[in-house]
């Protein structure tokens, strides 16, 4: 098996960055009511994951060790603040939705995280493909928990109605609360899945 | 926007709590509720950076990047004036009181990295806050921070030794609690209304 798909295969599944390692939930969970919102708020993500891996590790060579959070802060910033100009001027009712949610993908772990643990270490090329996978198993978690409380919460996935007209929308799955119970058994199927494997070797 | 200050600042306690409706600091909120007594730690560290940031944030976006018009570049000044603050704040704590450095000091690089307290930052600016009601706003969804994680790392002491399935032992476990905590919070909505 070639290194680029070991790591994806790592990333998307084995060492899945929300349902193993539980990190990055803070900024997007919020939006998880949407489908449509957390798709672009999925791509936003992955999209600074793998340029600030990338940024990170084509300069990790002239980044002094002491300022090196500060410095990595700084990139992820950067991408961000790109984001957030192209969602204002593309997409204007997303991004009034997501409000704060776009800014604070600067503070998820999950970027921080990747640029630390990889991209410190490794070239640029394999670099980028990591935090792009990274964030890809992200997004997939994210899409999956959406699909759920969309579903569920108003009957409909994009906005569009797939429901029966006879069902009652469950008000629960519209609030907070659902997304940690989705969370939850999504991590419990993770976890015990792994559990056979390795019972199985 | 006109709230009361007083209601805003019970309302981010309680009712629309910064964790539990708005998912904000998750990470530490998930990794140090293991143990009560860092999480004790942890919760008067992030109130106390929450509230010196949210007030400082407010003084440098009114006069610093309005009108120089550098509403693009906020994302970056917000996150360097909260590192900034949590350095200080370590070297003050350090130089002043020793004892409190010991039980805080540990806690205060995390912060930075913290999403509630950027997220503060953002929505006070995006809600138009008021200086008196920023105060009030930072240091009441800093307070509601630290209850949550004081109340999730008693309930995991209890859950920990609890007879669960293998696989949702640990962060399962967790995040079942979490949601029940979440849902017991939205009770409290019917009292005061301010999102």
């Amino acid at each position: 098996m070639s290194e680029f798909t070991k790591i994806a295969k790592n990333n998307l599944i084995r060492e899945n960055q929300i349902l193993v390692q539980v990190l990055g939930i803070c900024s997007t969970l919020a939006v998880t009511n949407n489908l449509r919102n957390t798709a672009i708020m999925a791509t936003g993500v992955t999209l600074v994951t793998g340029l600030s891996n990338l940024t990170v590790s084509l300069f990790k060579d002239y980044i002094p060790r002491k300022v090196r959070m500060m410095v990595e802060t700084l990139i992820i910033a950067f991408y961000v603040i790109i984001v957030d100009i192209v969602l204002r001027a593309y997409l204007p009712d997303v991004s009034k939705a997501l409000g704060p949610y776009v800014g604070l993908i600067i503070t998820n772990c999950i970027i921080m995280g990747r640029a630390e643990a990889f991209a410190q270490a490794n070239n640029p090329v394999i670099s980028l493909w990591d935090g792009l996978t990274a964030g890809a198993g992200y997004s997939l978690v994210l899409l999956i928990v959406a699909s759920i409380r969309e579903l569920l919460g108003f009957g409909t996935l994009f906005n569009i109605h797939i429901m029966p007209k006879s069902f009652t929308p469950f008000t629960i799955m519209v609030m907070a609360p659902s997304a940690f119970f989705i969370v939850a058994i999504l991590i419990w199927i993770a976890k015990s899945s792994s559990f056979k494997a390795g019972e199985k070797k | 926007m006109n709230i009361n200050p007083f209601i805003l600042f019970f309302a981010s306690i309680l009712t629309s709590n910064i964790l539990l409706t708005n998912f904000l600091g998750m990470c530490s909120y998930i990794s140090i509720s293991k143990d009560l007594k860092s999480s004790n730690g942890l919760g008067m560290a992030v109130t106390f950076v929450m509230t010196v940031t949210t007030v400082l944030n407010w003084f440098v976006y009114r006069y610093v990047i309005v009108p120089l018009s550098l509403e693009y570049l906020r994302y970056i000044i917000f996150i360097i004036v909260i590192a900034a603050v949590v350095q200080v704040l370590e070297m003050l704590i350090d130089r002043l009181s020793p004892s409190l450095y010991i039980t805080l000091g540990i806690f205060l690089p995390l912060i930075t990295v913290n999403c509630a307290i950027l997220g503060v930052t953002l929505f006070m600016q995006l809600r138009n806050y008021s200086l008196i009601q920023s105060l009030f706003y930072g240091l009441g969804s800093g307070m509601g921070w630290w209850l949550a994680i004081v109340l999730l790392a008693a309930i995991r002491k209890r859950t920990d030794n609890a007879p669960a399935p293998v696989g949702l032992k640990g962060t399962g476990l967790t995040f079942i609690t979490i949601g029940i905590m979440a849902m017991a919070f939205i009770g409290f909505s019917g009292m005061i209304q301010v999102q």
